[in-house]
């Protein structure tokens, strides 16, 4: 059987790194995510699978110690909170434009400027549509639950390996500082420094003689050169609208209303649609479970059947516009946020919906 | 089966381990758990409080604005709470320092004298434990076998020598708990 | 001997070494990078560490070092080549792993960057071009450059109630704990050049005897961003650049 364990989000974070054959970890202290860190510390991973933990000096230089890590085809990761992640922009635009894989996780909390170390979802725009310069984009992750924080660092390594891009897992502190039942899978071991070498041709392994030199950079000068790189890019970010889309719809079938909500947000919408239904009103949830690609194909299935459209943020309304996008204006798109760290109840979340389908 | 916990105090009390040594003990019997704290400047001294969540079924919302069970430890927490029960739940509480008892007529509503318990038993650590025992007389949901599961998994190994002394506070919360408004 | 003979190669008296690519350099005649360069691919050869080398280059005119010396690179982020450099040393503990920086990219936007990874002591050499201007982005002020020294940002000359004075990073990082061997050399002449060589070959051993940081400092001529002819450049960095910046091991255990 396998085995179950109490952990918070952040923890889950920690254990599967080590579990699922992460080679370096680097990353700087800030609520509400410094527990990643230290229970890495506590586990001590280089006794055992020989992953490398470092605190760095700053969140600038974990995301290019990314860099140099990524670089050489191995799997690194950093977590940090939003204000870390803004330091963070410029290495993820470089990441991006190098393309190079790795997994960055953002415990969300409220901001702007120091803000407030309660949940957040206000970063939404920086993960999805951009933060740092240039046109670059990442998948981004949104776990609702301590076992997606756990899932989701594999998945997310297999994805950034697959696009050869950074991938983002965009929490939150509700989900961070969270316990739960999560379900260890089996270990994967560290990829060999051979199978690295033979596996990723690009990767700075050390120039042999019967290759040419590997040189990671995202520079480019010609600018006929610089665009053909740049759609090669964009190719890529289609690909990943075509394949890699994932959501979770609740009570959808017959629904009247959905609610489009991410995170902890959607689990306290799942609580709302269950009191809806008591009500009698066909209420349903869409759950995005990756923000960037996202499930703009999905919403326009449901719309035919809908009378609205609700997103429920801890914003002042950031996803809506990318349901609005995908309505394109078919069905009214409502929106209910909290701000500053207020994470609101079902039942206030269900108040709101009732008072705008009214 | 579901059971919507609050348990609230202050910071020290030994809050947060009691909801994990709950929510471990769920695990134990193969039940769906969360454990939502309050976090950040809070835990500094001022009040704290967590939000456990056993049940059957996968659980939605870990954020919750009634509870099946309010475990109160300070004045500030049963100001806080006491609306916040479903009517027909339970309120626990430790009338140590209690000025403003709580009024409600349609909960149930116990008191354990946790403070004054643990130290007769010469182990002012093993509070959280004898409330926990109060909570379990009333709301048999984890069986004490479960618990001690638990807490075996929630204590580090180094610690497990204290485990007799838990089990014993558990018990004696159990026996001591008293009845102060039923319905 | 005629000109058959003298091309035969066991009559050479020198030879590029094949480390370096037969790239025409970007640089403008008379600076130092093109020598430095040179130099580190020697000692690459002379090691017989091609296969294990990895460069970090910075932003600056070396952002393209990888198009002239032949072993695996990574271009990073302005400043950030320490921390780079860190990682990519940590997770292939057996390779030589060096940073190639210029004066604005380590003693100005990534000192902090330098300072950590010098004070880890994380075993990588760190090869620092101070040239006391920004030369890719056409010479404007850097942390090393001269009192009254005119640059496109200080056109009056570097003033010291404004700026305050030039940085003399490398005796900062000798400083600390982690380095454990920190040098000021230059290239302005053969003599100079072979000293500067045997100083980064030095820096390398030390990096596969795991001894902490390298740090090696070349003090070196722009004479485009100086606006002087190369032989006027260097000699105008003897007078002036050396007093400011001596040369010689600062530091060596």
């Amino acid at each position: 059987m396998a085995e179950h364990i109490l952990m918070k989000g952040n923890e889950a974070i920690a254990i599967s790194a080590i579990r699922n054959g992460c080679d370096g970890y680097f990353g700087y202290p800030i609520t509400p995510q410094s527990e990643v860190m230290e229970t890495l510390m506590e586990e001590k991973p280089w006794e055992t699978t020989g992953m490398v933990v470092l605190q760095a000096e700053s969140e600038t230089s974990s995301i290019n110690m990314l860099y140099g890590g990524a670089s050489c085809g191995k799997k690194v990761m950093t977590s940090s909170s939003s204000p870390g992640l803004s330091l963070m922009c410029e290495g993820l635009s470089y990441l991006a434009g190098a393309e190079l894989p790795c997994v960055v996780v953002n415990v969300v909390r409220g901001g702007p400027g120091l803000g407030t170390i309660q949940p957040g979802q206000g970063d939404y725009f920086q993960a999805c549509k951009g933060g740092g310069h240039g046109d670059y984009k990442m998948v981004v992750l949104a776990p609702s639950s301590a076992q997606e924080m756990y899932d989701f660092v594999d998945l997310g390594f297999d994805l950034s390996f697959k696009y050869l891009n950074p991938v983002m897992i965009l929490a939150d502190g509700v989900v961070g500082q969270m316990m739960e039942k999560v379900e260890l899978k089996p270990m994967k071991p560290r990829w060999s420094d051979d199978y690295i070498k033979s596996t990723f041709k690009w990767a700075t392994t050390g120039k042999t003689p019967d290759r040419k030199q590997n040189v990671i950079t995202s520079l480019a000068l010609d600018a006929a050169v610089h665009e053909r790189l740049n759609y090669k890019l964009q190719q890529k970010y289609k690909q990943m609208e075509q394949e890699d889309v994932r959501f979770e719809t609740f009570m959808c079938e017959d629904a009247e209303h959905v609610i489009v909500a991410y995170g902890c947000m959607a689990r306290i919408c799942e609580s709302t649609v269950e009191l809806a239904r008591k009500e009698g009103i066909k209420l349903g949830l869409l759950r995005p479970i990756t923000l960037y690609p996202f499930p703009t194909a999905e919403i326009n299935r449901l719309v035919p059947q809908l009378k609205t459209m609700m997103s429920v943020e801890l914003s002042a309304g950031q996803m809506v516009e990318d349901v609005r996008l995908a309505v394109n204006g078919r069905v009214p798109v409502n929106f209910f946020g909290r701000l500053g760290g207020i994470v609101p109840s079902p039942e206030e979340v269900f108040e709101a919906f009732k008072k705008e389908i009214k | 089966m579901k059971e919507e916990i609050i348990i609230a105090g202050f910071g020290g009390q030994g809050v947060l381990s009691m909801g994990k040594i709950l929510a471990y003990s769920g695990i134990m019997q193969n039940q769906e758990v969360t454990w939502m704290p309050s976090y950040g400047p809070e835990m500094r001294g001022g009040t704290a409080n967590v939000t456990v969540i056993l049940s059957d079924k996968k659980i939605s919302s870990p954020i919750l604005s009634n509870f099946d069970t309010a475990i109160i430890l300070n004045q500030q927490s049963l100001d806080k709470f006491e609306n916040q029960v479903k009517p027909g739940g339970l309120l626990i509480y430790d009338p140590n320092g209690i000025t403003r008892h709580p009024v409600r007529k349609d909960i149930r509503i116990c008191t354990i004298e946790a403070v004054d318990i643990s130290a007769e038993l010469g182990n002012s650590k093993a509070y959280n434990m004898v409330v926990l025992g109060a909570f379990l007389k009333k709301k048999p949901i984890v069986s004490l076998e479960n618990v001690i599961k638990g807490l075996k998994k929630s204590i580090p190994e180094r610690h497990h020598s204290l485990i007799p002394m838990n089990e014993k506070a558990i018990s004696v919360g159990m026996e001591k708990v008293k009845d102060i408004n039923t319905i | 001997m005629d000109l058959k003979d003298i091309i035969k190669p066991e009559n050479r008296v020198y030879a590029k070494t094949p480390v370096l690519t037969e790239n025409v350099m970007h640089y403008c005649p008379g600076c130092s990078h093109g020598t430095v360069h040179k130099i580190i691919a020697e000692v690459i050869e002379e090691m017989g560490i091609q296969e294990k080398t990895i460069g970090i280059s910075p932003v600056g005119c070396s952002v393209f070092a990888y198009n002239y010396v032949d072993i695996d690179w990574q271009q990073a982020a302005h400043g950030r080549a320490p921390a780079v450099a860190t990682a990519t040393k940590r997770l292939f503990p057996d390779k030589y792993v060096f940073t190639y920086q210029g004066d604005g990219d380590l003693a100005s936007i990534g000192t902090a960057e330098i300072m950590h990874a010098c004070n880890r002591g994380e075993n990588i050499v760190v090869i620092f071009i101070n040239n006391a201007i920004y030369g890719m982005t056409g010479g404007q002020m850097a942390p090393t450059t001269l009192i009254g020294m005119k640059t496109s940002t200080s056109p009056y000359g570097r003033s010291e109630e404004l700026h305050g004075k030039p940085l003399k990073i490398t005796e900062l990082i000798a400083q600390l704990e982690g380095t454990c061997y920190v040098t000021r050399q230059s290239v302005q002449s053969a003599a100079a050049a072979r000293k500067t060589k045997r100083a980064i070959r030095k820096a390398f051993e030390n990096s596969a005897l795991s001894k902490g940081t390298s740090f090696v400092e070349v003090v070196s001529a722009c004479n485009s961003g100086w606006k002087l002819s190369p032989v006027k450049a260097n000699e105008w960095m003897v007078e002036n650049m050396f007093p400011q910046y001596p040369l010689g091991d600062i530091k060596d255990r």
